[in-house]
């Protein structure tokens, strides 16, 4: 009992830098509308800011100045980002701000390994609380217990700030509607970008705090969002006390589960959160969106057509010569091009359910791995033909989108968002953790095609076959009447209900089927590369392919395949520099800001510029 | 005070207000009439630029606002009331006049909470209730209780007597004249042609974007073409 007692505590004491953290997102959230992917990243700025100031400032003065300073600094920071970064890009799409955000986080990573190099560091200790006291006989770190102390006084703090302030009027008030609020003669501008500040030093101060439990290293930032997206979906999005109850609930279970169950430590958090979503879908004390609500209504989308003689004959170009590569390619080319076709299958999949299906899939490489752990854990285990092996990709993909899909459907906007995340975290998990099936981080290897496919020539006609028919299967179901309902279902739910199309099962479908194609992807890949790692399922793998579809252009068709195409190179290229994140997180960033069409879209618009045809206006 | 010069809003590519002109002078109550969808709302919104007109003028004080953020507008002394209330339906009702508060301004009454109850009595009663628990009438009370906290010179008020009941209709009628003894300019959007004539001191009469009579109740009454084609009586 006592034993339980001290490990309650550790948890209490792991919750007060999650909670802050948490707070921070939530805050920002509510207010400006955009989830923070950043947010990690200066959690992981305060880390090292404050590794760096307490080894300045001597003493127990200089250690807790340090934490107070590096809040300040951090906010500072964050102030800067959202005037550069966000500002241009509020009235965009939600997509739009989630991707700069990923740039971001990019950039930050870069910019920490050049300040602070690639070495972990150490936290130094609490001047004055190096040991333990014992309660109940059980020792429990000093630090643990002061963290538990002051934590309170934080919740309140804010509690205060938020409910007692007239600024925290203010944010309640923009947090339902920010428009009405400018309308009153308050200038949202500065709001957002207090509010963003605030938010950034809570995740500055939650870097700082934990230093003396942790450290810094350069894995922080991705290493908390998961936790941090767990916590503020199970508390609710924009609830403070919610995040609170939720950062304990899973402190304590994970500090439980490390004694208790120490295989499933990352799995558990996302299985509570499945059962609290299935209970509660906004969380425990969040409340329900309601679409539209803020006035963010985007211009209307326009139709998208089949494409005219021009079009069919360029794409027919195209195949012929990626028919005709292996007559004079190298192996280099080859496998290269393999590597296109497979992420342009992979994008176009994730392009189908965001750009055509309106649903914005945060986990998609969850079944892309899922598909290439399908396949490769059959061959590995149990010796399976690479043919039967290969059919259970898609299959087993597809299965996984319906389990996850019945989750996430009921659900929209960033709610499924932050959903199909976790969801992807918990498959990564489990790849990760259940070393005994999936052997880790060590991955599946010798995972080799048939012999009548072993070799560059076939396997890549074997690609480009699959591949380019997944493709062109997705293009050929977008024009068809599944393809409009699924697009009636995006530009407006209430009326495509009205008419009679049952919105979310044709969702529920569409997710599936984009399930389905990304696991093909999988399996080619899978079998391509002859082995498979956790990396494939991580979020970055997710975000890759939010990229690509991003890069390409969300409102265009091509756009997923051409950004696939696009990123390929670039990053082929891209990677030999040192500071490459940094490069491609600027590019996104410059995107996002100047042309938020994507490639695609603007060679569009270029054209219609060109030949003179854009729409003439539709009269009253 | 206001003069609006000539301007064309649009939603996307919906054309609504076609060269829209009209004046406002200090101290009078005007009445935008015309159907739904003629581009009442549509105006106080371009007034207000939450909707952005793409040509023409909108000169207030003798200055042109087009292009400014509503905040602007606001602080420059124009109040605006939404013809769908949008209280914060999370906050108390002493929160949502705080959120209205601005400094006093020269040139226009000033408003205290302890004056506002005295003019709607029903939000003193309720001054610690959520938005989201009072009825359709208290919710337009608060509204236009919201706005005059910031002390505007002008009051923009969109359709107050849609939704409410007729006792209340008749007390905000009461409401705006009180509010126009006070020394406020109040600009009304409404379908209601009796409620228009009881507080109103002159028409605009709006369709499809266009002003198409402009004058005092009583050359109305002399036009009945005029009030059958455009207004729905």
């Amino acid at each position: 009992m006592a034993f339980l007692f001290a490990q309650f505590l550790t948890g209490l004491a792991n919750a007060s830098s999650l909670f802050l953290v948490a707070s921070g997102l939530s805050l920002i959230f509510g207010v400006t509308r955009i989830v923070n992917f950043a947010h990690g990243s200066f959690y992981m700025l305060g880390a090292f800011v404050g590794v760096t100031l307490m080894e300045i400032l001597p003493g127990a003065v200089g250690f807790w100045g340090a934490i107070l300073l590096t809040g300040l600094i951090v906010g500072l920071f964050g102030a800067i980002v959202e005037m550069v970064v966000l500002r241009p890009i509020y009235r965009a799409p939600e997509l739009f701000q989630l991707v700069a955000t990923f740039g971001v986080i990019l950039v930050i990573q870069d910019l920490a390994l050049m300040i602070w190099g690639a070495e972990d560091r150490m936290g130094p200790r609490a001047p004055g609380l190096r040991g333990v006291w014992r309660i109940f006989d059980e020792p429990v770190p000093k630090y643990d217990i002061v963290i538990i102390a002051i934590t309170p006084f934080i919740l309140f703090a804010l509690w205060y700030l938020i409910t007692r302030t007239r600024v925290g009027i203010l944010v309640r008030a923009a947090t339902q509607d920010r428009e009405m609020v400018g309308a009153l003669g308050v200038n949202q501008a500065w709001l957002f970008t207090g509010v963003f500040a605030l938010g950034s030093a809570l995740a500055g101060w939650g870097g700082a705090l934990q230093l003396p439990k942790g450290g810094a290293d350069l894995l922080m930032d991705f290493n908390i969002i998961g936790s941090v997206f767990v916590v503020v979906v199970i508390g609710g999005m924009g609830s403070l006390p919610g995040a609170f109850i939720a950062a304990v609930l899973i402190s304590v279970l994970n500090v439980l589960g490390v004694t208790y169950l120490p295989q499933s430590t990352l799995v558990l958090m996302f299985v509570v959160m499945a059962v609290v979503l299935i209970i509660r879908p906004y969380g425990l004390l969040g409340r329900e969106e309601v679409a539209g609500e803020h006035g963010q209504v985007g211009a209307p989308e326009a139709p998208i057509r089949p494409y005219g003689p021009v079009g069919r004959s360029l794409v027919a170009a195209l195949l012929l010569v990626l028919a005709v590569v292996p007559f004079f390619a190298d192996r280099f080319l080859m496998t290269l091009l393999i590597d296109m076709i497979v992420f342009a299958l992979f994008a176009a999949s994730l392009h189908f359910i965001l750009g055509t299906g309106g649903l914005v899939s945060f986990g998609h490489a969850a079944f892309f791995g899922g598909g290439a752990y399908a396949a490769a854990l059959l061959v590995f285990h149990t010796g399976t033909p690479m043919e039967l092996a290969f059919l259970f990709a898609p299959l087993a993909a597809g299965l996984l989108a319906l389990g996850i899909g019945w989750f996430c459907i009921r659900l929209t906007g960033v709610y499924f968002a932050m959903l199909t995340l976790a969801f992807s975290q918990l498959v990564w998990s489990l790849a990760f953790q259940w070393r005994s099936v999936t052997r880790g981080d060590d991955g599946l290897v010798n995972i080799w095609p048939a012999p009548w496919l072993n070799g560059p020539v076939p396997y890549y006609y074997f690609t480009l076959i699959l591949g380019v028919g997944g493709i062109l299967f997705l293009r050929h179901v977008i024009h068809s009447p599944f393809g409009y309902a699924l697009r009636a279902g995006r530009d407006s739910p209430r009326q495509a209900e009205a008419m009679g199309i049952d919105v979310k099962r044709v969702q529920y479908v569409a997710f599936a089927l984009a399930g389905v194609m990304a696991g093909l992807a999988g399996g080619i890949f899978v079998f391509s590369k002859g082995s498979v790692f956790p990396t494939e399922l991580e979020i970055g793998a997710s975000f890759d392919a939010l990229i690509v579809v991003f890069l390409g252009g969300v409102k265009t068709l091509a756009g997923g395949v051409v950004g696939a195409g696009f990123m390929t190179v670039v990053e082929d290229w891209l990677t030999r520099l040192e500071y490459w994140r940094l490069l491609l997180g600027l590019v996104i960033i410059a995107v996002v800001i100047i042309a938020p069409e994507g490639i695609v879209g603007s060679l569009q618009t270029l054209w219609r510029r060109i030949r003179n045809t854009g729409d003439e206006e539709i009269a009253r | 005070m206001l003069s609006v010069e000539g301007i064309h809003s649009y939603y996307g590519k919906a054309h609504i207000l076609d060269g829209l002109s009209f004046q406002v002078s200090r101290g009078e109550v005007v009445a935008l009439l015309g159907r739904n969808g003629a581009g009442k709302s549509t105006t106080m919104k371009s007034v207000m630029q939450l909707v952005r007109p793409r040509k023409g003028k909108v000169v207030f004080q003798g200055t042109d606002v087009v292009g400014q953020s509503a905040f602007r507008v606001a602080k420059a002394g124009i109040g605006y009331v939404p013809e769908e209330r949008r209280i914060f339906t999370d906050l108390t009702v002493m929160e949502n006049l705080e959120v209205g508060r601005q400094p006093k301004r020269e040139g226009a009454p000033e408003w205290t909470v302890e004056q506002l109850f005295e003019i709607f009595p029903n939000l003193k009663e309720r001054r610690s209730n959520r938005g989201k628990h009072m009825s359709g009438g208290e919710q337009q009370m608060l509204t236009i209780a919201r706005t005059l906290m910031g002390n505007p010179m002008l009051l923009l008020l969109d359709e107050p007597s849609e939704g409410i009941a007729p006792v209340i209709v008749e007390q905000m009628a009461e409401t705006i004249l009180k509010l126009k003894a006070e020394g406020l300019t109040v600009m009304i959007s409404e379908q209601n042609l009796h409620f228009a004539r009881a507080v109103a001191d002159r028409a605009i009469i709006v369709e499809s974007g266009e002003k198409k009579f402009d004058g005092s109740f009583a050359d109305l009454e002399a036009h009945p073409e005029i009030r059958d084609a455009y207004l729905s009586v």
